[in-house]
């Protein structure tokens, strides 16, 4: 098995797709010639031609406008925004029209449009380059939210979400892009909608999802040194959740902690705590705290790792439910 | 006055002649460049749809008065706009409409029922099959469904299809966003879309002098690189020719063209508006003295094309469809709510599952204790 960035495993989940499949098109700003501004569609449109990688004009409402389109046609479209703060200008076309055409055609008219959006902080990015978005999207009935943490399952999601016949909001963490590991590239990972157990442990489950992975598995291996064993669950999709994988690992452990770097009000944590709490309120030991970045702008580069969650931030909510 | 300079584009060198090939009286008035190439059957099935979505119009805003329809967006006065411009089309091209193009919908025999039930609160968008009868559902967010005109007019280029896109629109969405990004992204692929904008004057009680400095809204597809033409919305014939050669070039693939229909909406933006605070009656009279279906009528008559047999029997048509449409929505009751949760997702996730379930019992209960 070769050694992949995450980066290259989402390069090759589109490069597979659109060999499985000629209504797979690309489409966004700078992925054809240039490959993105991530690489992430690099050499795409030198295999498929302008026919099937488009790069377009810069204007993110058309981009994700003119997939649905394109979707009612009978293609499948996979968009990129560029970055998450740009996506903004399309948000109209996704709550309205995308999110809601399953529904309003009675389910006669799907729409599968994969919205790939580069997402979080940690790169020490300018204004608008570092936003955690996903609730908006997690809010809106109608999307699937999916974000990966690793390479393998950047391949696996994003096949399965460009073969989903639902509309896919596609998170990806960008500062993880290059993170590498060997690589089956091959689509046989757990489906959309199931959680995966990154580490087994009885004292503590830690929920999180995308770029905070690793920093929880960090948190994961310090935690083991001072003997406290901690179940880590990566979400791998917000919307479906898997609930009862959630739910599995919480009667057992007792204790529960969410980690997310978007900010803590009104983000998805908050949601995962209310479900645990109506789900089964008496298998807790201690109350579910959630972890996130502060309810502030997302701040300059020079001061975003004050605002990101670090393991440190992470351990002190470990112990702060271990010692309720 | 400023002439024509170097390097300057000057908004009033732009044409602002309007194609007519009818004139208000009902005679030809021949042009060299557009001509209606229309077989009496075509001419008296156009008559047709145009009486019939009158018709059905009529009964959309009495159906609301009398509290059948939470609300309607009449579209008298529009008719030739849209049924001359739809009967361009061939049967497979599809037709992007925003929410008040009923006579259009007819055309693809699409029953109003389907329609009203949306008004009604039945059902969003509407009740057809888009695929079915090549008719998205309606667009309630103003010039959005421009977007997925163009995105489906680039697809079908992609695929070297020959169908076309008609993206219909009012004055008011030239000045939207996604206006601007339709136009482009068409232009820049060069799709087989055409831009149909049906300038009725207002949008809602703004007249088009406040959306757009521009001279004309057609003169606006300069800027995408394809052309614009205006056309007497009024005029049935001249609507059909104009948007005749706007589809032959699209499907041979010459590009997008943008055509302003000139017309006006008699009624109220929607049932919940009155429009006697924004327009005078003299207004209003002078484009009722411009009414599409009488022109039309008084040629068809000129010509000996049309017979009081014809007429008559079209009439009966229109009284059996408002009956149909009066006899479908009058206490007409919900879909059952489960179909709330069936259609969000191709397959129902567990939460939403369990919000079915959730009501199911909170539905038991209340009847239990009727």
């Amino acid at each position: 098995m070769p050694q992949v960035t995450m980066a290259a495993a989402l390069n090759e989940a589109l490069r597979y797709c659109m060999r499985e499949d000629s209504r797979v098109i690309v489409l966004g700003e700078d992925v054809g010639r240039l490959g993105g501004v991530f690489r992430i569609t690099d050499k795409l449109q030198e295999e498929f031609g302008e026919e099937r990688v488009l790069d377009t004009p810069l204007a993110e409402s058309g981009i994700v406008g003119s997939a649905i389109g394109m979707a009612m046609y009978g293609l499948r479209p996979v968009c990129e925004m560029q970055f998450d703060g740009f996506t903004y200008p399309a948000f109209e076309q996704i709550v309205s029209h995308l999110a809601k055409y399953g529904s309003r055609s009675r389910g006669r008219m799907r729409l599968p449009v994969v919205i790939r959006i580069p997402y979080g902080g940690g790169i020490g990015a300018v204004e608008h380059h570092s936003e955690s978005l996903e609730a908006y999207f997690t809010h809106t009935a109608g999307l699937k939210v999916v974000t990966p943490s690793t390479p393998t399952d950047a391949f696996s999601l994003l096949v399965r979400s460009i073969q989903d016949p639902d509309p896919v909001i596609f998170l990806e963490p960008k500062r993880r892009y290059w993170i590498r590991e060997d690589v089956e590239l091959k689509p046989n990972g757990l489906p959309i909608g199931k959680a995966q157990i990154r580490r087994e442990g009885s004292d503590v489950t830690l929920i999180t999802y995308g770029p905070s992975v690793r920093t929880c598995q960090e948190a994961c291996e310090e935690a083991a040194a001072d003997g406290v064993e901690i179940e880590l669950i990566d979400l791998r999709s917000l919307v479906p959740l898997d609930l009862t994988t959630i739910m599995e690992s919480v009667r057992k452990t007792g204790r529960a902690v969410v980690v997310h770097e978007a900010q803590v009000t009104s983000g998805f944590g908050g949601e995962i705590a209310a479900r645990i709490m109506e789900d089964d309120f008496l298998s807790l030991q201690a109350p579910v705290v959630r972890v996130g970045g502060f309810d502030i702008p997302y701040p300059p580069a020079k001061l975003e790792d004050v605002h990101l969650p670090d393991v440190d931030r992470v351990l002190d909510a470990v112990d702060k439910v271990l010692n309720y | 006055m400023i002439g024509p300079r170097r390097g300057i584009v000057d908004p009033s060198s732009v044409s602002t002649e309007t194609i007519q090939l009818l004139k208000p009286d009902g005679t030809l008035s021949p042009d060299a460049e557009f001509e209606a190439d229309l077989k009496k059957d075509d001419l008296l099935d156009i008559y047709r749809f145009m009486v019939l979505a009158r018709r059905a119009d009529a009964e959309g805003t009495n159906l609301q008065r009398q509290g059948e329809l939470g609300v309607y967006t009449p579209l008298l006065g529009q008719e030739a706009a849209q049924v001359g411009s739809a009967y361009a089309l061939d049967e497979s091209d599809w037709i992007f409409p925003s929410y008040r193009e009923m006579a259009m919908a007819l055309m693809r025999k699409i029953d109003p029922v389907d329609i009203f039930h949306m008004f009604r609160g039945t059902w969003h968008g509407g009740m057809w099959d888009p695929r079915e009868h090549r008719f998205a559902l309606l667009s309630v967010p103003i010039a959005t469904q421009m977007l997925h005109a163009a995105g489906f007019g680039i697809a079908a280029k992609l695929d070297g299809a020959k169908t076309v896109a008609l993206a219909c629109f009012g004055d008011g969405a030239s000045s939207e966003g996604d206006f601007h990004e339709a136009c482009n992204f068409a232009g820049v692929w060069q799709a087989p879309v055409v831009f149909l904008c049906q300038n009725n004057q207002y949008a809602i009680s703004v007249p088009v002098s406040k959306q757009t400095a521009a001279p004309t809204i057609a003169v606006r597809a300069l800027g995408y690189g394809f052309p614009g033409v205006r056309v007497d919305g009024n005029d049935v014939l001249a609507c059909y020719a104009v948007a005749k050669e706007a589809v032959r070039r699209a499907r041979e693939g010459g590009g997008p063209t943008l055509i302003e229909a000139i017309t006006f909406r008699r009624g109220p933006h929607s049932t919940a508006d009155d429009p006697t605070r924004y327009r005078t009656d003299e207004e209003l009279k002078h484009w009722e003295s411009l009414d599409p279906i009488s022109r039309f009528t008084k040629y068809l008559e000129t010509e000996e094309i049309i017979t009081e047999e014809f007429k008559a029997k079209v009439e009966a048509e229109s009284k059996e469809l408002a009956a149909h449409i009066r006899a479908e929505i009058v206490g007409a009751g919900p879909r059952p709510s489960h179909e709330l949760f069936e259609y969000v997702y191709s397959e129902p996730s567990e939460i939403l599952r369990r919000e079915e379930w959730l009501l199911y019992e909170e539905l038991a209960a209340r009847e239990d204790s009727e």
